[in-house]
């Protein structure tokens, strides 16, 4: 794809592809919607799916994951831990429940799914079914 | 009481004074600040960042919080759908000088970053008894 190497040229190339596919019909009109909370990213990693999602200050006991044939499900709430006497100069993080479920257009291994969360950002391996892998077809 | 949903909240990115060579894109998270009696508190959002990655420093009374993201991660991936683009973090704020520079402390769980600036001594409210 591209170079590591350099790492201003990694980004700007990344940030690019990012660019190049926002909103892109892949998931086409099954996902609940596009602009729902949490923001997702998927990505092709060989065979399989990556999806990255930002979710900044929800505790890891308040995010529920569950997958189910070819759709993943992840709800939760985030919520404030601010000491009431404090006044406010200015609020702008958004606090509340989230509930979004996403519909890949491919077959998938739900039983094989993993996630890892670190940093506010949550990271689920979707491996595709195993029907769905291209085989190689021998030539007689 | 009915749980309020969590909205999307578009990335805004930073307008610098000068623009930087590399096409780079940067983004302001959103940050949250609080008074109290001892301190003034910031807290900015910057998912996707490590501890090890972020700077924060006050200088000429303005507080610069930057945080790099990670790009190795994502190495072999090809994105097929995005919702949000990504990018290092930055944001200043100018702040009272009335600030104990050496007792900043700064945590940061979950890609939320929480600074806390105490307030120099006298800075501090007194309380005032009427005689």
């Amino acid at each position: 794809m591209f170079s590591y190497n350099d790492p201003f040229a990694a980004m700007t190339a990344l940030q690019r592809a990012l660019e190049s596919r926002l909103q892109s019909d892949w998931i086409g009109a099954s996902t609940s919607a596009a602009g729902s909370y949490p923001p997702i990213n998927i990505f092709q990693q060989n065979d399989d799916f990556v999806a990255v999602i930002e979710l900044p200050g929800v505790e890891k006991n308040d995010l529920q994951i569950e997958a189910k044939e070819s759709t993943v499900r992840i709800s939760g709430r985030k919520t404030p831990n601010y000491d009431a006497k404090a006044s406010v100069h200015r609020r702008e993080r958004l606090f509340g429940v989230f509930d979004r479920t996403l519909s890949l257009p491919v077959q998938i291994d739900a039983d094989a799914i993993r996630a890892e969360y670190r940093d506010g950002l949550l990271a689920l391996f979707i491996p595709r079914a195993a029907s769905e892998k291209p085989r190689s077809i021998k030539i007689n | 009481m009915a749980d309020q949903e969590v909205q999307v909240q578009q990335k805004r990115e930073v307008e610098k004074k000068q623009e930087s060579t590399v096409p780079l894109r940067s983004f302001l998270p959103v940050a949250d600040i609080f008074e109290t009696d001892q301190a003034l508190k910031v807290v900015v959002e910057m998912p996707g960042v490590a501890k090890e990655n972020v700077d924060v420093g006050v200088e000429n009374d303005v507080l610069t919080i930057t945080g790099r993201i990670e790009l190795s991660k994502y190495e072999g991936l090809q994105p097929v759908y995005t919702e949000y683009n990504i990018g290092n973090y930055s944001r200043s704020f100018q702040i009272s000088s009335k600030i104990d520079q050496d007792g900043i402390k700064a945590e940061l769980k979950e890609g939320v970053m929480t600074v806390v600036l105490p307030k120099s001594e006298k800075a501090k409210a007194r309380k005032i008894s009427i005689g």
